[in-house]
C-alpha cells in the first residue's frame, strides 16, 4: 500500500536511536545536545503488553497507554534522518511497549552514579530485546566517580557493552556517544563476520 | 547547510481547537502501516478546496513540503501521534502524500548505511 520509491522523489532513510535510562538521568538533555531542531514532544498510543500480574485467567491482557516522548533530529546529508527518542522516564514500564524499540538500531542506556539501579530495567529490556545498547554515565557534579569497570560490574554487562562517560548538556560529549553506540550496532549488525 | 534550525518549520500551525477525536471522526483504526519514524512528503498540493479535506489536511500537506515523520508532523500540529496516522492515510489514499516505510530491523542496515552515518555524526 505504502507507494515505492519511484513516484515521489528520494527521501531520506530514517533511522531511530533510544535514550533510555532512569528518572531525571539527562535523557532529553541529551537529546537536545545533539538535535539540530529545538527537541520536540509527541503523544504516542502505546499498547501495554500483560506484566504478568493480576491475570490468573491465562488470556492476555492488553491495555494501551499514552505516553509523551521527546525526540530530536540529525540529518546525515540527504540520505538519512536520524530520530533520538527519549523514552518516557516517569513510566517504570516504558519497556513494555515494544512498538518503541521495534525497528531502533540502537539505544544509549544513561545511568546516574548515585541511582546506578534505576538503569537495570532499560539494560535488561535491550539485552533481552537483542537490541544493541551501550552505557553513557552521565557526570553529575557532586556525583560519586566510579571506574568504568566497577560500573561495568555493578550493572553487570558483557564484556562487548561499550561503557564511557558523558555530560548529556555537551554536544561534544553527546556526539562520541552517538558514534559509540553506531560503532557498536555496527559490529553487532545480524550479517556483520563475527 | 541544510541542517540549520529553520525558524519556519518551528512556527506552530494555529493550535487545533477540536477534541482530536473529532477531527478523526470518531476512526481510532489508525494503521499500523505508519510508523513514528515514517516519512510523509507531499507529492500534490491542496488549494484547500477540496473537498473532505478537513484544515488539519491541507495543515499536513503545507508541512510535508520537505519530508517529515510522523512524529515531527504530529509535534507541530500539537496532535497525537494516532490522529496523524489517520490524517495521513486519508492523504496517502488520494494521492497528496508518499509516505516511506523506515527500513524494517534486521533488513538492509548495510555497511555503507553505517559507514555514511558514522562520518556524518564525526562531520557534525
Ligand atoms: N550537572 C548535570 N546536570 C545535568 C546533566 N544532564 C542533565 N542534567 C540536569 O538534570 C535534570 C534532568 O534532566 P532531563 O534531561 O530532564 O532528564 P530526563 O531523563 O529527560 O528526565 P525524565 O524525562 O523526567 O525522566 C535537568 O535539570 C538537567 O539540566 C549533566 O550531565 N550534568
Ligand atoms: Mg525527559
Amino acid at each position: 500500500m505504502v507507494s515505492g520509491r519511484s513516484d515521489h522523489p528520494k527521501m531520506p532513510t530514517a533511522i531511530k536511536l533510544l535514550i533510555a535510562g532512569g528518572f531525571g538521568v539527562g535523557k532529553t538533555t541529551m537529546v537536545g545536545s545533539v538535535s539540530e531542531i529545538r527537541p520536540l514532544r509527541t503523544e504516542e498510543t502505546l499498547t501495554n503488553r500483560s506484566v504478568g500480574v493480576d491475570d490468573l485467567s491465562g488470556v492476555e491482557a492488553k491495555s494501551t497507554t499514552t505516553v509523551a516522548m521527546d525526540f530530536g533530529r540529525i540529518s546525515i546529508g540527504d540520505d538519512f534522518m536520524l530520530y533520538l527518542f527519549g523514552t518516557p522516564g516517569q513510566e517504570r514500564f516504558w519497556f513494555v511497549w515494544d512498538e518503541l524499540a521495534r525497528g531502533a538500531l540502537g539505544a544509549v542506556v544513561l545511568a546516574d552514579t548515585r541511582r546506578l539501579a534505576d538503569c537495570f530495567p532499560s539494560v535488561d529490556y535491550f539485552e533481552r530485546r537483542g537490541t544493541p545498547f551501550i552505557v553513557a554515565v552521565n557526570c553529575f557534579d557532586g556525583a560519586p566517580r566510579f571506574e568504568l569497570d566497577e560500573v561495568k560490574l555493578a550493572l553487570n554487562l558483557g564484556p562487548e557493552v561499550p561503557v564511557l562517560l558523558c555530560d548529556a548538556r555537551r554536544r561534544d560529549s553527546g556526539k562520541e556517544v552517538l558514534i559509540t553506540l553506531v560503532q557498536h550496532a555496527y559490529g553487532r549488525r545480524p550479517n556483520a563476520v563475527a | 547547510m541544510s541542517n540549520e534550525w529553520n525558524p519556519d518549520e518551528e512556527r506552530l500551525l494555529d493550535a487545533p481547537t477540536v477534541r482530536p477525536y473529532v477531527i478523526a471522526r470518531g476512526r481510532t483504526d489508525a494503521p499500523d502501516r505508519f510508523d513514528l519514524i515514517s516519512l510523509a512528503v507531499t507529492i500534490r498540493p491542496a488549494t484547500g478546496n477540496e473537498i473532505g479535506l478537513d484544515p488539519e489536511h491541507v495543515a499536513i500537506v503545507r508541512l510535508c513540503r520537505r519530508p517529515l515523520s510522523v512524529a515531527e508532523i504530529a509535534a507541530h500540529m500539537d496532535l497525537p501521534a494516532g490522529i496523524v496516522r489517520v490524517l495521513l492515510n486519508d492523504l496517502f489514499d488520494r494521492g497528496f502524500v508518499a509516505v516511506q516505510q523506515p527500513q524494517p530491523e534486521m533488513d538492509v542496515l548495510d555497511e555503507r548505511m553505517y559507514k555514511a552515518v558514522l562520518d556524518g555524526l564525526r562531520a557534525l
